[in-house]
């Protein structure tokens, strides 16, 4: 057997809500304290109680932190889903389940070992209460792999003490069962398994964060004061992040004035209408949500795209269509996002690939759109938003000021004889604008319905063209400005090309088609629309593989539609399970394409 | 549809505020309406209103949402800042406006589809939060873009101008604003101008939110015999209930009222209401009695006019006063005091790690 010190998959298989979380954070910190690599990533029920939940802790010496598709360890804990859980775990892997009951002979598997540990048992002779000793049998378990997989535990008792620095008789019962679990591990099983965790010195200047919390830092660090949203999932930690920033670095200790706007508006119609108003005048402001807000807000895009007011709008992309699978993960929103609402409208959109790119993407956003005075969407989704990533430190220039664009101020006002709000002054089909309360003469009417580049009313066809055309011509500007994309290899006729939070996996991909002498170049878009490196790259490749979370090939169809590349040069590489996808995956799809064999039939690629 | 520019000439006789402007300082384009449309003279009676206050122009937004009544806002201060947003959704553009810079005047200007349809909702919320803005609803019971529909404001039994007969009941914007907690409610008739300027005024300087529902026959579509919002039927069943007389803060009151029949309001920024009760029995400061007068009088089939009902306590906080903002608009707080700097993430980062 390979190495696999530092390099494995732990799958725990529970029941939502009943302290499970607190336990896999426990551990996957433990790891990543002792300095190893390491990615959790949630697979939750739209459900408060009782329903299965799944935690996968990737340990990478190497820090890929996709998925990596194959599970070493299983800790079937839920009855329900035993079956596929034990089925689901890799030749030679390890089950661990809790022996207080019969485990069904049926479901034995001669490849794998099995461990099993009386958690229910021993938490039910030392701890009392139902509720008490149902949390303490899901933190047992920590103890359990922590003997296995050698963890120090006195960085899982510093662990404890930070999170429960308010109610320190927690830490001792958790580390009361944490010690029951350890010790009857050492006790029955050779402690550690060949596949442990040795400490390493490769997560300094790194933190673990979730996308939607790094989001809502990026939001506060670009000066957003007015933020307007309806609860969603799995959008809606990025605003409860947000306010509990606010909450801490905003608010007067004196005199509790709280220096934001927090407003749970009625529903999504009217959170994004928030957002225009403040955007409108003069705040910046923005709302968070997920497809089926992003279908309630189209009538107000348009509106802000025809009559150029800034908004920034994050959508956390779950699985659709319609309700979908809200918990779980998808890139649905793509064509969406482009082209929201009726009319010709195109609308810049923004694809961080991870924690770090949402706070960086946050600031960006908001300087685009008032830059462009547009709306800006960022599409991340709900494995970016709300699963704990690795990533290295979030860093800050103190001499950013953002950017409010082309806005005339008091003094530039009283020099013009006239303002004009809808003139290309410059050339670059961006208009000046200005804020209501300043002065009479830099007073104008904004509209949905026809104007002229004077901002009046009408419907008379070359006023209303002139404007229209204008737009276009910022649409070109605009393509200037957005974030380039990251090109990672070059001079193979193989490509790939992706975006967003499918980068990890292929990451992880390019690295084990290179080491098999797959040479394959790497594109990753950044933002629509796209510039003229996609262009050039798309050119300068035979064939392109597009990566990408969703069934009807969104990213593909934008990228024939929006740029001059060949269609029969596109293969598709679709997951859209909910989950997200693994390197396996994509290395799977790019041999069957390249090289066909019984080991990788061609038509999964195509799939 | 006209294209005609509006002569910006005025006599110089025309009389000035405080501020040295005419009524005509504070028009706007000229109206794309129907002669006669009852909007053209509540439009007219805003001009009144904003002149009377010296409202500096620039300090009033103006906002609407889709239809005959939210064009008007292009008719009046053309100074101020003006958004004709979707159809339905001006509540929230207001509320985000306000939110950004507390300091503006805001007028909303709707209609009774805009609002007690496609709006309801939004309408609803920008009451509950008592947003700080006048909402006036320009109500003819039709659909006039569309050319005569019903709206939900109709009389159950009204007929329309093609014949048919409504058999839906109304929603009443003044009922529903009394049961949400809205902190003035007011109903006006475009043809009382005298009833109406005052009460806009008052309007326009209440903190929290201001329902004035104005009746404004339709001329075009709702003004036969049989329709209960035509000129003819309102004129003889709006009853002027409680007259408010608006006495901004820089005046004196001078007109003598009769022992008892006034009562003065005092406004957050020192102007006064003074109401003049019509009927004896009548408090508008009691939400529960005036929804149920303005109930007992609908089902006798007449309007009930005048300054309905007034929080005259202030007892409900405003939205910033809910949210605790600064007294500075957050729209221009210094970029210094919102972010917390590179050694302020560098904390933030230490509970990541």
């Amino acid at each position: 057997m390979n190495n696999r010190v530092n390099d494995f998959t732990i799958k725990i298989a529970t029941v939502n809500g009943t302290g499970t979380a607190s336990a896999n954070t426990l551990l996957m910190k433990s790891i990543f304290r002792s300095g190893v690599p390491v990615m959790g990533k949630n697979f939750f029920p739209s459900n408060i109680q009782g329903l299965p939940t799944w935690y996968e802790i990737r340990v990478s010496r190497d820090g890929h932190v996709a998925r990596s598709g194959k599970v070493d360890i299983m800790v079937a804990l839920n009855p329900e889903t035993y079956a596929r859980d034990v089925k689901e775990l890799a030749s030679g892997g390890y089950l661990l389940y809790d022996s207080t009951w019969p485990r069904p002979a049926l479901l034995s598997r001669p490849d794998i070992t099995v461990l099993g540990v009386p958690l229910a048992q021993m938490c039910n002779e030392h701890f009392n209460g139902v509720r008490t000793r149902i949390l303490m049998k899901n933190i047992c378990y920590a103890g359990v792999l922590a003997a296995l997989l050698s963890l120090d535990l006195e960085l899982i008792r510093g662990l404890l003490g930070e999170t429960y620095a308010k109610k320190p008789q927690l830490v001792e019962s958790n580390m009361k069962a944490i010690q029951l679990g350890y010790d009857y591990a050492r006790q029955h099983f050779s402690c550690p398994l060949p596949l442990s965790v040795e400490p390493m010195d490769r997560t300094a200047g790194h933190i673990m964060i979730d996308g939607n919390t790094a989001a809502a830092l990026g939001c506060v660090f670009a000066g957003a004061t007015v933020a307007a949203w309806y609860p969603i999932t799995p959008s809606t930690s990025l605003m409860d992040a947000f306010k509990g920033f606010c909450e801490r670095l905003r608010v007067d200790l004196e005199t509790g004035v709280k220096r934001f706007a927090f407003i749970q508006a009625e529903d999504e119609l009217a959170a994004i209408g928030m957002v225009l108003g403040a955007s409108w005048n003069g705040a910046r402001s923005f709302t968070a949500t997920s497809g089926p807000g992003i279908s309630l807000m189209n009538e107000f895009l348009g509106l802000a795209y025809y009559a150029e007011v800034p908004a920034v709008v994050f959508d956390i992309q779950r699985v659709g269509p319609s309700t979908g699978m809200p918990t779980r993960t998808q890139q649905g929103d793509l064509m969406a996002c482009a082209y929201a609402s009726h009319g010709d409208t195109r609308h810049v959109c923004l694809y961080p690939a991870n924690p770090q790119e949402c706070f960086y993407m946050a600031r960006d956003a908001f300087d685009l759109a008032e830059r462009l005075q547009t709306p800006v969407l960022v599409l991340s989704d709900l494995d970016i938003g709300m699963n704990d990533w690795m990533c290295p430190d979030l860093k800050w220039d103190d001499a950013y000021r953002p950017d409010r664009g082309k806005v005339l101020g008091l003094e530039q006002i009283l020099e013009i004889d006239r303002f004009q709000r809808y003139v290309d002054k410059d050339g670059d089909g961006i208009p000046y604008r200005t804020f209501p309360g300043v002065h009479p003469k830099a007073a104008y009417f904004t509209r949905g319905s026809g104007h002229t580049q004077f901002g009046t009313y009408t419907e008379d066809s070359a006023d209303y063209q002139v404007v229209l055309d204008r737009l276009l011509r910022k649409w070109q500007t605009i393509k200037q400005r957005v974030p380039r994309p990251v090109v990672d290899g070059a001079g193979s006729e193989i490509g790939i090309v992706s975006l967003g939070s499918s980068d990890s996996a292929i990451r992880e991909a390019l690295a084990v088609l290179r080491g098999r002498g797959v040479a394959v170049d790497y594109l990753r878009v950044r933002a629509f629309p796209f510039g003229e490196e996609v262009e050039r790259f798309l050119g300068a490749h035979r064939l392109l593989f597009v990566v990408e979370q969703n069934r009807d090939a969104q990213l593909r169809s934008l990228l024939t539609l929006e740029t001059a590349v060949e269609k029969a040069k596109l293969r598709s590489l679709l997951h859209y399970s909910g989950l997200p996808v693994s390197s396996r995956f994509i290395v799977e799809g790019v041999l069957a394409e390249i090289e066909p064999s019984a080991e990788h039939p061609k038509d999964i690629a195509r799939a | 549809m006209t294209f005609i520019a509006k002569p910006k000439v005025s006599h110089p006789s025309l009389p000035r505020n405080a501020l040295g402007f005419t009524r005509r300082d504070y028009e706007g384009a000229l109206s794309t309406l129907c002669a006669g449309c009852g909007h053209d003279s509540i439009t007219a009676a805003i001009v009144e209103a904003c002149w009377g206050l010296s409202l500096e122009p620039q300090n009033l937004v103006k906002l609407s949402g889709i239809g005959c009544s939210s064009k008007t806002t292009a008719y009046f201060v053309s100074g101020g800042h003006g958004f004709n947003s979707v159809h339905g959704r001006m509540p929230s553009i207001a509320t985000g406006a306000n939110a950004a810079n507390r300091r503006l005047s805001y007028i909303g200007v709707s209609g009774d589809g805009d609002t007690l349809s496609i709006g309801l909702g939004q309408f609803c919320h920008a009451i509950r939060r008592n947003l700080d803005m006048l909402y006036l609803i320009e109500n003819n019971g039709v659909y006039g873009l569309t050319k005569g529909q019903f709206s939900a404001s109709a009389d159950i039994g009204t007929r329309a101008k093609k014949g048919d007969t409504n058999l839906q009941p109304p929603i009443d914007p003044v009922l529903l604003a009394l049961d949400l907690g809205a902190t003035f409610v007011a109903r006006g008739f475009s043809g009382d101008k005298r009833q109406l300027v005052p009460l806009i005024e008052a309007g326009l300087r209440h903190r929290g939110f201001a329902l004035i529902d104005v009746l404004s026959p339709c001329v075009t579509f709702n003004d036969h015999e049989g329709s209960t919002k035509s000129y003819a039927y309102t004129r003889e069943h709006h009853e002027r209930t409680v007259l408010a007389d608006f006495v901004p803060r820089e005046r004196e009151i001078t007109v003598e009222y009769e022992p008892g029949e006034a009562r003065e309001v005092a406004l957050h920024d020192g102007s006064r209401i003074v109401l003049r009760k019509l009927e004896t029995d009548y408090d508008p400061t009691d939400r529960a009695a005036a929804a149920a007068k303005v109930q007992q009088r609908m089902s006798e089939g007449e309007h009930l006019t005048g300054l309905i009902y007034l929080d005259a306590r202030g007892e409900r906080p405003e939205f910033h006063q809910v949210s605790a903002t600064p007294a500075e608009p957050l729209n221009s707080l210094p970029y210094e005091v919102l972010s917390p700097g590179s050694r302020g993430l560098a904390k933030i980062l230490e509970r990541y790690r």
